[in-house]
């Protein structure tokens, strides 16, 4: 009897529980599924990015290349020889008379050599107007000709071989950019033109290279196909180093003195307010500094790299002070109380034994700001780093331009075909960059950690 | 030239210095038998200070009043006559000639009396006044190094001079922390009252049209309502957080509640590559992918979505905002005390329900911080919006139409001229202090959150 009324309440009781169980492990795996998920989607969503980009950059990374045969043709280089240097004349003199010989080359209608050549190396009388043909190769091929003249006046006469790069327009056809199958009045090139390009891509007049003018050109509007990004390479290095050079000895010392010296007082906690603060102000708000006072009221250069290194270093001080208290907060209480110990002074504590402690950190730190600065935009264009700059800043106080500025200029060009890919690849040498100055923090701490 | 000769002479004077300061040190610490308060490198350093800024401070005199003085005397050397026929272009391509005549590289063109014998005067006075200024700087420096040589005896406390010195400059460093606010708020304060001068703040706070009118093109200064752009801003930091903490916050939970070490130690840090990631990258996303393929969403429903537009720019800029969440939360919750946790499932407790009852009700505050500051770091970021929004400053409450934040329009109204007279670009720092106040505000509130939810487990 016991036994019929303890089971039955009992098996019921496990019914419910046995059903609410049930329950309470599918909500679980419910939400397990959902955490995972959104794993999977922030993940996805890195792959999706760095996918992107590589799909749409690596093709740039390759260039059409067109192998010219150009004559120096006396006829049409109607030119005297250059100007020697004459005894007693002043060097702004001499300057004067070698840059009217240089007037005098440029005058000249150098599109007839490229011309004459080009038309040397398609099939004998192939019909096409001497227009037409010159959108083919880059419009500074003419250029390159002249300044090979200018820089060897002994040219004259002479054949050379000589390697231009195909224009914007061309290597978009050759690559499939632009679509093959649009009417003649939605192509950039002519019917002529595109077929003699098809022409010379098979006989190999027009071959694929590695697209080394994107790291050793400048930028350019006129010559798309030939810009690069060396001026902005060197206008980001500039930066990098204004950056390093103040940032990290005033941001180190900064620390210091609030982890380690400052007295309890109102004006550090202001000062420690004022840095956390500081850390989360928008990047933009930087640029509006950067020109009020380093250019509206200091009158120093507009688009030069010392004011953008100026604003960066502003903008990465914050950082590294904390990463650097952090660091020093970390170093055992054990260590500072044995230096002490033995006699040694607060300074000499901190110089001597706490700071060698903390160099991988601050090392660290300051690598990972310096490759946040480098990825910064906002603020470089409100103190007019967006100029185009078509030459490589010789000094910080010259114009320049910036790797992720000229990221942004170039995604506004025109020619979307070209440049999208163009673009992409700016954005993948940025990326590299980024991720080496990482993997060079990564490695220094992994190693310098291992020392210690 | 110049400059290295002035370096040389100051590494001179250095090495002179703290030669001079280190043998008199270990001179006293060898001859007399008594004790010396300091080891001889503190005497030494005493000695450098002591030399090099008397020097530094005549070699910055100079530099600051130099190029005046030599101006001056340029100007004397040119005759009453010609000086009174010039203009100040004349007078400056006139002082230009001169220094390149002084220097020896010539000019072009006929070189007048005048200007010869004014080159060869710059020469000789450009030559004495570098002399004599190095020379003033060695003499203030030596003799420094003199007096301070003389000062040091075996109680001299050598240590405890140099350690006020380094304690001075640590100093000095912190303070640029409080430069940099206080210069900021300052530029941003004085150009936006200027900015209030030509156009009423109530006007600019409460108006409901944005149309600045172009400062070439004259007639009136336009419209400038704020509200247009705040709508845009709101619009895009909430679909940014719709996006960014669901995603975030559950892969928080996951990687700290249920996720296997080698799991959490591979996607940790591949999520906070996103966080490492320009923000113009990002942006160029937008714009190539996320926007066209949002675009062709919406015609496949019967949307209208344009490929700028409020949702493509905020979509991204979640993205770019996941790690931020997902780290910060992650912090938050490992600091949530084990015994919560414990007791949850001494009581039976799923781990599901344990996190949802009892682990996030306990870290919400961390985790509100945690949101604000993400809201902050979305109403500020720039480059994603400029790229994606569509810059089209109109009020609307549509999401799939282009629109213009308040950032989005610093950059328009700023970039181009640096020509700080017409409200054109004066505004840019008017919408700059909204910005800094708005950020500031959420910035200080979090904290205060966050700091609070530390001490009531702490």
């Amino acid at each position: 009897m016991t036994d019929v009324t303890a089971s039955r309440p009992l098996s019921e009781r496990t019914q419910l529980i046995r059903k609410n169980l049930r329950r309470r492990h599918m909500s679980e795996t419910i939400f397990r599924a959902l955490g995972l998920l959104a794993i999977i989607v922030a993940l996805g969503f890195v792959a999706l990015l760095f996918a992107d980009i590589l799909r749409k950059g690596v093709p740039a990374f390759t260039q059409s290349n067109l192998h010219l045969t150009a004559t120096f043709d006396p006829e049409i280089i109607d030119v005297g020889p250059p100007p020697g240097r004459i005894a007693g004349q002043s060097e702004a003199e001499f300057r004067a008379a070698s840059l009217k010989w240089q007037r005098e080359v440029a005058m000249l209608n150098w599109n007839k050599v490229v011309e004459a050549s080009l038309r040397a190396l398609a099939p004998a009388g192939y019909e096409i107007a001497a227009k037409d043909l010159l959108t083919i190769p880059e419009t500074d091929a003419r250029h390159r000709l002249r300044e090979m003249f200018v820089a060897d006046p002994s040219l004259l006469g002479q054949t050379v071989k000589v390697d231009v790069l195909a224009s914007a327009n061309a290597d978009n056809w050759i690559k499939g950019n632009i679509d093959r199958s649009l009417p003649d009045s939605q192509q950039q090139l002519k019917a002529p033109a595109r077929a003699l390009i098809d022409q010379f891509v098979s006989n190999g007049t027009i071959s694929m290279g590695f697209a080394w003018s994107l790291l050793t050109n400048v930028d350019s509007r006129a010559a798309p196909a030939s810009s690069g990004l060396l001026g902005a390479l060197v206008g980001s290095l500039y930066m990098m180093l204004i950056v390093i050079v103040l940032a990290v000895p005033i941001g180190v010392a900064a620390a210091i003195y609030l982890e380690e010296f400052a007295p309890k007082s109102r004006l550090t906690d202001f000062i420690e307010v004022n840095i956390n603060n500081l850390a989360a102000v928008p990047s933009i708000v930087f640029g509006l500094l950067g020109a009020a006072v380093f250019i509206n009221y200091m009158h120093l250069p507009i688009s030069a790299p010392l004011v953008g290194g100026l604003v960066l270093t502003l903008m990465t001080l914050p950082t590294i002070i904390i990463a650097t208290r952090g660091a020093l907060l970390g170093v055992s209480p054990a260590l500072r109380q044995a230096a002490l110990g033995m006699g040694a002074s607060k300074t000499q504590m901190v110089f001597h034994h706490v700071l060698p402690v903390t160099f991988p950190s601050i090392l660290t730190a300051t690598i990972i700001g310096v490759a946040h600065a480098l990825g910064e935009t906002a603020p470089l264009l409100l103190i007019g780093m967006k100029a185009f700059v078509a030459s490589v800043p010789a000094t910080p106080l010259d114009q320049a331009t910036a790797l992720p500025v000229q990221i942004y200029l170039w995604q506004g060009n025109e020619n979307r075909n070209f440049f999208e890919s163009h673009t992409a690849a700016a954005i993948m040498v940025l990326l590299v960059l980024m991720i080496a100055l990482n993997g060079i923090a990564i490695f220094l701490r992994s190693r310098l950690e291992r020392r210690a | 030239m110049n400059s290295l000769i002035i370096a040389a002479l100051l590494l001179v004077l250095l090495g002179l210095a703290y030669q001079t300061g280190w043998a008199r040190g270990g001179a006293l610490a060898t001859a007399t038998g008594t004790k010396v308060h300091s080891r001889p490198q503190y005497h030494a350093s005493y000695v450098a200070v002591w030399t090099l800024v008397p020097a530094l401070i005549v070699l910055l005199l100079w530099a600051v009043f130099g190029g005046g003085i030599t101006l001056n005397f340029i100007r004397e050397q040119i005759p009453a006559d010609v000086l009174a026929g010039l203009d100040a272009n004349g007078l400056n391509a006139l002082v230009a000639r001169i220094h390149a005549l002084a220097s020896g590289y010539g000019v072009v063109g006929e070189i007048q009396p005048y200007e010869a014998a004014a080159g060869n005067a710059l020469r000789s006075f450009q030559f004495i006044t570098f002399l004599g200024v190095v020379a003033a700087a060695a003499v203030a420096g030596l003799g420094a190094m003199l007096y301070a040589r003389s000062r040091i005896t075996a109680r001299h406390r050598a240590r405890n001079a140099v350690e006020r010195v380094i304690g001075f400059v640590l100093f000095a460093c912190s303070a640029i922390a409080i430069l940099t606010t206080a210069g900021i708020v300052a530029s941003l304060l004085t150009e936006a009252i200027k900015f209030f001068t030509f156009i009423n703040p109530l006007d600019f706070f409460f108006g409901t049209v944005w149309a600045p009118n172009n400062a070439a093109t004259g007639g009136d200064y336009g419209k400038y309502g704020l509200l247009p752009l705040l709508m845009g801003t709101l619009m895009i930091t909430v679909i940014a957080m719709c996006v960014a903490v669901p995603v975030g916050l559950m892969a928080a939970i996951y990687l700290s509640q249920y996720a296997p070490r080698q799991l959490r130690a591979v996607a940790k840090p591949i999520i906070e590559i996103l966080a490492g990631i320009p923000t113009i990258v990002f942006g160029f996303f937008a714009l190539v992918t996320v926007g066209p393929f949002l675009r062709d969403i919406g015609a496949a429903v019967g949307l209208n979505i344009n490929a700028t537009s409020a949702l493509t720019a905020g979509v991204v800029m979640g993205i770019m905002i996941i790690p931020f969440v997902s780290s910060l939360s992650d912090d938050i919750l490992n600091q949530v005390p084990r015994t919560l946790r414990d007791g949850a499932y001494g009581l039976g407790a799923t781990q599901s329900e344990t996190i949802r009852s009892v682990l996030l009700p306990a870290a919400l505050p961390g985790i509100v911080g945690a949101f604000l500051l993400a809201v902050s770091r979305a109403v500020g970021e720039t480059m994603i919006v400029v790229l994606a929004a569509g810059n089209s400053p109109v009020l609307r409450g549509s999401i799939f139409e282009p629109v213009a934040t308040i950032t989005v329009s610093i950059v328009n109204q700023l970039t181009g001229d640096t020509d700080f007279a017409g409200p054109q670009s004066l505004v840019g720092f008017a919408l700059g202090l909204t910005l800094f106040v708005i950020t500031l505000g959420l910035n200080i509130f979090a904290l205060y959150i966050v700091r609070r939810f530390r001490e009531q487990y702490e």
